[in-house]
C-alpha cells in the first residue's frame, strides 16, 4: 500500500516538474551561462532588465568561458558569456557544426596589480612586471623595495585574467616555477593583505583597503585610463549569441550596452566600453 | 496482488541497484574516453615523468610529475598527522574512557566528519595560514604544511571511529588473558588488542588516505597552487585534484590541456582504485579469519 502511495506521489511530482519545466521553455526565457567574471554583471543586468519587462525571465549561470561558448555554438542558450575571445579550437567546432557566432563587447575590466599594505614600492614598470612574474627578480630590494622574496600570486592558468597576463606582461614567458595559483579574486586578495612579500592581480572592483594598489609605468587603474587604454592591463568582457538570436536575448544585449546597462557595468566595479 | 507487489518491489531495487552500475561504468567510459587522446600529443613517459605543468604557454607543457607529487605530500603529511591523533583517540575511546566519557567524545569526534569541506578551507585561508606567517616568520603561510594539517584534521573522525569499531569488538577474554599474565594496560593494548585489531586500523588509515587524496575543495584553498616539487613543507604546492577543478572551468572544450585534465583524472582514478582494492583485500581477509 505504502510503495502504491510512493508511486503516485512520485509520478504526481514528475508531472509537475514537467509543467514547470514546459512553462520556462517559452519564449519569453533567457538562458544564459559562461564567465564568471562577467557574472556580476549579467546578473545585476538581468535583474534591472526584469524589473522593466515583467513577462521576462532570464536564467544566469556560471561555469567558465568555455561552458559558455560551447552552449552558444550548440544553441543549447541563449546567451554564452565569455572573458576572453573564442579560440582557434572554438572556431573549428563552430565550422563544423556549420553555426556562426555574433560577439559582442558588453564590458572592459581593469586588472590591478597589488602588493602588501607595508611594502614601500608604489610603481613597477612593465618589464619589472615581467620579470617579477616570470621570476628573474626574486627580492623586493632589486625594484627598490625592502629585503623580502617576492611570493608571486598567479590566478588559476585558465582563468580569462591569467590569459590576459600572459598575453600583455608574460608576453609568454613562463610563469615563475614556484608562483602560487588562487582559485579567486578574493582569494588573491586575501592571502596579499597578510603575507608581507606578496604580489598578485586582481579585477579593479576587488581592490579594498587592506591591500596597496601599484601604478604600472606610472598609471594607476581607474575606468578613465581603462577607457583612453592608458593602462595596458586590461580587458574586454563578451556575450556571444547565434546569427539570429530570439528578440528577447537580442533586447537584453541591447540593454547593456545602453547607457543604463554601462552604468550597471560601472556599479559592478567593471569599465564602460565607450566615453 | 501479493505476487505482483512482491515482483514490483524486486524489479524496483533491481533497477537501482542496475542503475549504480551503469553510473559507474559511464563515468569510467567518459575518463578514459578523453583522458587518452592527451596520449597522442605527449607521450606517456613525459605525461606522467615530467615535472613542467605550463598548459596555458606557447608550446605546452602538460608533465604531471610535479602534481602527483604535491598529492602525495599533502597526503602523507595528513595521515603522520591523523593518525596518532586518530588511534589514540581511538584507543582512549574504546579502552581507557568509561561509558559517560565515551558517550561524550565519541558523537563529538564524529561531529568533525560532518563540516562541510569548504569550512575546513576558510578556516585554514583566514587563520591557519596568518597563523603560521607568524610563528614561523615563513614567506607565505598557503602551503604543503596547512594543508596538511587541514586535512589531517579531516581525516581524524575517519581513523578514530573505524578504529574504535575494531578495538571494541577484539573479544574480552583475550585482555582478560593478558591481564592475568601479568601484563599491565599498556602492554595489554599494545602487544594484544592493537595487533589482534590491527586489520580494522589499517583499513581505517587506508580509507583516510582515500579521503585526503581526493579531496579538493580544502587543498584548492590552502595549498597554494604552486606546481613544483616542494623542497620543504613550507612552500607551495598543487595538489591533482586542485589542478582539476581550478582549470577545468575556463578550458576549451577538446583541446589538449582538456585532454590532460582528463588525464590527470584517470591517474587519480587509479590510485584510489588500487587503494579501495587494497581495503576490500584487508577487510575479506579479516572475515576469513573470523
Amino acid at each position: 500500500m505504502i510503495i502504491k502511495k510512493m508511486l503516485i506521489l512520485i509520478s504526481a511530482g514528475l508531472a509537475v516538474l514537467l509543467l514547470i519545466s514546459a512553462c520556462t521553455q517559452k519564449s519569453n526565457t533567457i538562458n544564459t551561462a559562461g564567465s564568471t567574471t562577467a557574472l556580476p554583471i549579467v546578473q545585476a543586468a538581468a535583474e534591472a532588465f526584469m524589473d522593466k519587462n515583467p513577462g521576462i525571465n532570464i536564467s544566469v549561470r556560471g561555469g567558465g568561458s568555455s561552458i559558455g561558448i560551447k552552449s552558444a555554438i550548440n544553441q543549447s542558450i541563449d546567451i554564452g558569456n565569455a572573458s576572453r575571445k573564442i579560440t582557434k579550437n572554438e572556431t573549428d567546432l563552430i565550422d563544423e557544426k556549420q553555426a556562426n557566432l555574433i560577439e559582442t563587447a558588453i564590458a572592459k575590466d581593469a586588472i590591478s596589480i597589488v602588493v602588501h599594505k607595508d611594502n614601500p614600492v608604489t610603481n613597477l614598470t612593465l618589464q619589472q612586471l615581467k620579470e617579477i612574474f616570470s621570476g628573474k627578480i626574486q627580492n623586493w630590494k632589486e625594484v627598490s623595495g625592502f629585503d623580502k622574496e617576492i611570493i608571486v600570486i598567479f590566478r588559476d592558468v585558465s582563468s580569462g585574467s591569467f590569459m590576459v597576463f600572459n598575453e600583455v606582461v608574460l608576453d609568454n614567458s613562463k610563469v615563475k616555477e614556484n608562483s602560487m595559483r588562487l582559485a579567486s579574486n578574493n582569494a588573491v586578495a586575501t592571502a596579499v593583505s597578510y603575507t608581507p612579500g606578496a604580489i598578485g592581480y586582481i579585477g579593479l572592483g576587488y581592490v579594498n583597503e587592506n591591500i596597496k594598489l601599484l601604478s604600472i609605468d606610472a598609471v594607476f587603474p581607474s575606468s578613465k585610463t581603462a577607457q583612453n587604454d592608458q593602462y595596458k592591463l586590461t580587458r574586454l568582457l563578451y556575450m556571444y549569441t547565434s546569427e539570429t538570436p530570439r528578440k528577447p536575448a537580442q533586447d537584453f544585449i541591447y540593454f547593456i550596452i545602453s547607457d543604463e546597462g554601462q552604468e550597471i557595468v560601472e556599479a559592478q566595479g567593471y569599465v564602460r566600453i565607450m566615453q | 496482488m501479493n505476487k505482483f507487489k512482491e515482483t514490483m518491489f524486486k524489479s524496483i531495487t533491481y533497477v537501482a541497484s542496475l542503475f549504480t552500475i551503469l553510473a559507474l561504468f559511464g563515468i569510467i567510459f567518459s575518463l578514459f574516453s578523453e583522458g587518452i587522446p592527451i596520449l597522442k600529443i605527449i607521450n606517456f613517459k613525459d605525461f606522467l615523468g615530467s615535472t613542467a605543468w605550463h598548459p596555458t604557454s606557447n608550446p605546452p607543457d602538460f608533465g604531471i610529475l610535479a602534481l602527483i607529487i604535491g598529492s602525495l605530500v599533502v597526503t602523507v603529511g595528513a595521515l603522520v598527522i591523523s593518525i596518532p591523533l586518530g588511534l589514540g583517540s581511538a584507543i582512549y575511546i574504546s579502552e581507557i574512557a568509561g561509558q559517560r566519557t565515551k558517550e561524550i567524545i565519541k558523537p563529538i569526534i564524529e561531529l568533525l566528519a560532518g563540516i562541510p569541506s569548504v569550512v575546513y578551507g576558510l578556516f585554514g585561508m583566514a587563520f591557519l595560514s596568518p597563523f603560521l606567517i607568524k610563528v614561523f616568520g615563513i614567506p607565505t603561510g598557503l602551503n604543503a604544511l596547512s594543508a596538511s594539517i587541514i586535512l589531517g584534521i579531516m581525516v581524524v573522525p575517519i581513523i578514530s571511529s573505524m578504529s574504535e569499531d575494531a578495538l571494541s569488538t577484539v573479544p574480552k577474554s583475550l585482555r582478560e588473558a593478558s591481564l592475568a599474565l601479568g601484563a599491565n594496560r599498556w602492554e595489554t593494548i599494545m602487544r594484544v588488542v592493537l595487533p589482534a585489531a590491527r586489520s580494522g586500523v589499517l583499513g581505517s588509515i587506508i580509507l583516510g588516505f582515500g579521503r585526503a587524496i581526493g579531496e579538493t575543495m580544502v587543498v584548492i584553498m590552502v595549498a597554494g597552487g604552486a606546481a613544483q616539487i616542494p623542497s620543504s613543507l613550507f612552500e607551495p604546492v598543487r595538489p591533482m585534484t586542485a589542478a582539476i577543478a581550478s582549470e577545468m572551468g575556463e578550458t576549451a572544450f577538446g583541446s589538449p590541456h582538456f585532454h590532460a585534465l582528463f588525464g590527470i583524472a584517470v591517474v587519480l582514478f587509479f590510485i584510489t582504485f588500487i587503494t579501495n582494492l587494497i581495503t576490500e583485500f584487508v577487510f575479506r581477509k579479516k572475515r576469513n579469519q573470523t
